[in-house]
């Protein structure tokens, strides 16, 4: 068994940053509502995690006004499509690696 | 360092996150069963005591407006009921049934409802009345076959089932009452008992 563990990326360390790239991986765009809805954050647990992961460029942002309200919306970055799908291989790797030693 | 059995756990939480957040699970099948009995009770209602046996496209029922309020009425309890049994399936898995998913599953309901309720209203109006059932079975079929793409693929089946009634219904307007009932009573029946043992019991 010869996967790195070092591939997954630290970004999807966090219970948190993984739940919202699956959201966005299947939803083109999400608001911060929606998205807090989904994971059943607070607020500023949730705001740190999507700061953290815009760092990345693994998300963008599209902010916009509804009924004179500021709304931001997130949707998923090429890069952040490329890390997600990465992360999901070295995942499989692991554990198909695991099944041939047990 | 995570444990191998931690990424099992990751894949468990990625792959109940998209459902989660694309599909909305919280559709009861009681809903179903409820909503063709109702069906099936208004048809006999319909027929029996409204005398509403449309033979033509154009026709005229001395009951129409009864027939319309009959109608309204079992649409609103299936609704409610719909809504009933949702939210308590929904509290059942710890979630909300007023969600991202519900709602946006019902919007996408509501563009071929209203566009075919409005219609409808004017093709009454024009005194097409033979067309209530084939038309309201078309939209509705295709209201469900749009929502599908946010909840259980089954829907869309029943979707389907409700277009091609409603256009063979075009050829047998005579049995307008009949293809109803099969349609929103016996197709909602058997969806409904389905669900609920696929996915309830």
């Amino acid at each position: 068994m010869k996967v790195s563990f070092d591939d997954l990326h630290k970004a999807f360390e966090s219970r948190v940053r993984l739940g919202i790239m699956s959201a966005l991986a299947v939803n083109e765009e999400l608001d911060f509502t929606a998205l807090k809805e989904l994971l059943e954050v607070t607020d500023g647990n949730l705001a740190t995690h999507i700061r953290k992961l815009e760092k990345e460029g693994f998300i963008k942002s599209i902010k916009s006004f509804i009924d004179n309200k500021p709304n931001t919306r997130y949707g998923m970055s090429a890069t952040g499509k490329k890390a997600f799908d990465d992360y999901l291989k070295v995942m499989e790797q692991i554990i198909n690696a695991q099944k041939k030693n047990t | 360092m995570k444990e191998e059995r931690d990424y099992i756990q990751d894949l468990a939480e990625i792959r109940s996150m998209m459902e989660r957040s694309s599909k909305f699970l919280s559709l009861s099948g009681w809903a179903g069963i409820m909503a063709g009995i109702y069906a099936l009770l208004g048809a006999w209602v319909a027929h029996h005591y409204l005398e509403f046996r449309p033979d033509a496209f154009l026709y005229s029922s001395p009951y129409l407006h009864r027939t319309v309020i009959v109608a309204t009425g079992i649409l609103i309890s299936a609704l409610v009921t719909a809504i009933y049994f949702s939210r308590k399936k929904a509290e059942n898995n710890g979630e909300k049934a007023w969600n991202l998913t519900s709602r946006r599953m019902l919007l996408n309901m509501l563009v071929p409802l209203f566009s075919g309720g409005l219609l409808i209203a004017v093709l009454v109006y024009q005194g097409f009345q033979g067309l209530i059932a084939p038309m309201t079975l078309i939209f509705y079929g295709l209201a469900l076959f749009n929502a599908s793409n946010f909840t259980i693929k089954e829907v869309k089946y029943l979707g389907q089932t409700q277009i091609i009634l409603g256009i063979l219904n075009c050829w047998f307007i005579e049995s307008g009452l009949f293809f109803w009932a099969i349609g929103f009573g016996a197709a909602h029946l058997i969806y409904g008992i389905y669900m609920y043992f696929r996915y309830e019991r």
